[in-house]
């Protein structure tokens, strides 16, 4: 499918066609399946910015990679080798970016992650090539933590399901909690019933939960969990808590509390007109996703105000100066690519018959990640 | 470890077997009259959960959205094998398989097609909600509770059907002998789609219970199928009490493994380890119950050689 977009309605492709050489972009995201909320927010951001560009010279490929690391590869391949792209972008999974990214990048296209961040990717498999405009994994875990110590938890049990990125949040989580742990438990992926975990929690004498169910699983533990009556207080990060989540959990996660790098309510002119433009187009409150997507087709656009993909160093230089607003407000690179942010803690409350979430406050200031220092570019 | 957690995890257990048996009945019912292997089945479930969650979100009764459930599981069954089902009976597995497969894919977009993509909301009743306290101080959720003494009903009217009900008569013979009782003058055609239906009305009032604890979302049938393939192969293919059995079996292993196999090697090993490695051997627990069920009893619990 090749979307064009058309900034002015009667220009139409015929201005277009034979002018100065289309900058073509690649979109590998997931469009069917479980998780495909993600990768339709995603798209759905990166479209509108592009829209507002007002740019007819970009072209965007956009393809479903189904969840499934051996369909993204092949998308990826076909994009580069027949579509001849010159920027990939729109991997939501980890599973599926190290598969893909590693090979797209070496055979030097640009790569603009708008989710997944391994770890892999921000050490030492950095790559020029390679930037995040989301975060590195571990971050929104690891302003958890922060946070914990702030609300002055001392014993969590905290639980995630058992695969990388399951590890990586308990890891990113207990970096910064200074506290005990009164449980540690790895789920099963996709697990749906959490009847055995909240027992446990239960009879282990925490102060707080944390916890990293992102989609499906999150909705059903805490669905499960307000209906428990343990009644301890939760952390987590943003994933539980999306715009497109929140409204199937319902009144279990009012008062909840979760770090993200961006909520709707973050207060600056490219935020405000990104949340009303979205929600006018697609009749939807966006979430974090849908900005991350916002903010990947803007930082690729304020590039190519700047150079031509084909230019590889001036369009480097250009990504890696990040010139343009973000929804998240301060925006910069540290050295590996990944993003230098503030990350806020937010709160689930209800406006009107929607769910949705306000900042109380800030986890963590202009936050690094913890693997810059092993990348050698 | 306390005994009262210890109990709360054997009754977590009962209540996850309870909920997987609902499944398999219909599945184990679906294989053992018409010998179809019926891939869809968990698609059935997703179609109960999204009818539950759009009756109540419309007329606000759970109740309400039972009957949907139920209802609109049995007319997709029936339609499905009227339409698609009908004419595999006398293929092969393969083709079954890859058939009910296609099902899948087609129902599950089709109801992104109509949903969307973002999952849906489905609540408990108030009047089920919240935990209750049961003798010896175990708190315990209230709808979990229900949902045991749901199934145990369920169980029972199915028994009875089976066992005392004309239909029922007419289902153990059709395992039995197909081509004779359709010679003796009953419709077989008729009794399979009811069959069918029935199984679904199963998968799709299990959706909607479970609906309203988890996500009800595109996809959340496949790895329930899965689990009921496993219930219906440890019990015996065909076999309703094989079902029953195998599904409480299932419950029980994947609760207690994931509660008491991290703690048993935490005997043994440091904590963060025992985490780990009993974590990941409890996510196998039932595939080696199930392979220990195979290599005694090749048929399973309760099959017939």
């Amino acid at each position: 499918m090749i979307v064009r977009t058309l900034a002015m309605a009667g220009a139409l492709s015929l201005a277009a066609a034979g002018a100065q050489a289309e900058i073509k972009v690649g979109m590998i995201t997931t469009l069917s399946g479980g998780g495909a909320g993600l990768g339709i927010d995603v798209r759905d951001g990166f479209m509108l910015a592009l829209e507002q560009s007002g740019r007819d010279d970009i072209s965007v490929v956009i393809e479903d990679d189904q969840r499934k690391p051996d369909i993204a590869v092949q998308l990826s391949d076909k994009m580069i080798q027949s579509e001849k792209v010159d920027v990939l972008t729109g991997i939501i999974w980890s599973n599926l970016a190290m598969a893909v990214v590693p090979g797209a990048v070496a055979q030097g296209k640009f790569y603009l992650s708008p989710n997944a961040g391994p770890s892999a990717l921000a050490g030492k498999g950095c790559h020029p090539n390679y930037f995040n405009v989301a975060w590195q994994n571990d971050n929104l875990h690891e302003a958890a933590g922060a946070y914990a110590n702030d609300a002055g938890y001392k014993n969590s049990f905290i639980l995630a399901p058992n695969y990388p990125a399951g590890v990586d949040a308990l890891t990113g989580y207990k970096r910064f909690f200074k506290g005990a742990l009164a449980g540690e438990v790895y789920t099963q992926l996709g697990q749906t019933d959490y009847a055995a975990e909240i027992a446990q929690i239960r009879a282990s004498g925490a102060d707080s939960v944390f916890f990293f169910l992102p989609g499906g699983m999150g909705i059903s533990f805490l669905k499960q969990y307000a209906d428990s009556g343990v009644g301890l207080p939760v952390v987590g990060p943003a994933f539980s808590f999306d715009q497109g989540i929140l409204q199937a959990v319902g009144d279990a996660a009012l008062g909840v509390v979760n770090t993200s790098q961006w909520s709707k309510d973050i207060d600056n002119p490219a935020n405000v007109a990104f949340v009303a433009s979205f929600q006018e187009k697609y009749g939807r409150l966006p979430s974090l996703y849908a900005s991350q997507g916002f903010d990947t087709a803007n930082l690729m656009l304020s590039a190519l105000k700047v150079a031509e993909p084909s230019d590889a160093d001036a369009f480097r230089a250009a990504l890696e100066a990040a010139d343009f607003a973000s929804t998240r407000g301060k925006f910069a690179f540290g050295p590996n690519h990944h993003p230098i942010q503030d990350i806020y803690v937010r709160e689930v409350i209800k406006e009107g018959d929607i769910y949705t979430n306000k900042i109380i406050g800030v986890a963590l200031k202009d936050h690094a990640d913890a693997y810059a220092v092993e990348c050698k570019m | 470890m306390s005994l009262i957690l210890f109990i709360e995890q054997m009754l977590n257990g009962v209540q996850f077997g309870v909920m997987l048996f609902l499944m398999a009945a219909g599945l184990t019912l679906i294989f053992g009259v018409m010998g179809l292997i019926n891939l869809a089945h968990g698609s059935l479930y997703m179609v109960g959960a999204f009818a539950a969650s759009w009756a109540a979100g419309l007329t606000g009764s759970f109740l309400l959205g039972l009957i949907a459930a139920l209802t609109a599981a049995a007319a997709a069954g029936a339609l499905i094998e009227v339409a698609v089902i009908r004419r595999l009976y006398a293929r092969g597995h393969l083709d079954q398989v890859l058939a009910t497969f296609a099902l899948i894919l087609i129902l599950s977009e089709g109801t992104r097609w109509v949903f969307g993509s973002l999952p849906l909301f489905l609540e408990i009743p108030p009047y089920l909600s919240g935990p209750v306290r049961l003798p010896g101080g175990i708190q315990y959720p209230l709808y979990r509770l229900a949902i045991i003494v749901a199934g145990v009903m369920v169980a029972a009217g199915l028994f009875a059907l089976i066992a005392r009900t004309r239909i029922g008569i007419q289902i153990r013979a059709g395992e039995a002998d197909r081509e004779m009782i359709g010679a003796l003058g009953v419709n077989i055609a008729a009794l399979y789609t009811v069959v069918f239906a029935l199984g679904a009305a199963l998968a799709g009032l299990a959706g909607a219970l479970i609906g309203a604890i988890q996500s009800v979302q595109v996809g959340m049938g496949e790895p329930v199928l899965i689990l009921a393939f496993v219930v219906i192969v440890i019990g015996g293919i065909g076999s309703i009490k094989g079902a029953l059995v195998g599904a409480l079996l299932v419950g029980l292993t994947d609760t207690m493994g994931r509660f008491l196999l991290p703690v048993a090697f935490a005997q043994v090993m440091a904590p963060a380890a025992a985490t780990a490695v009993g974590s990941a051997l409890a996510s196998m627990a039932i595939y080696i119950l199930m392979a220990l069920v195979l290599i005694f009893r090749p048929r399973g619990l309760y099959g017939v050689a």
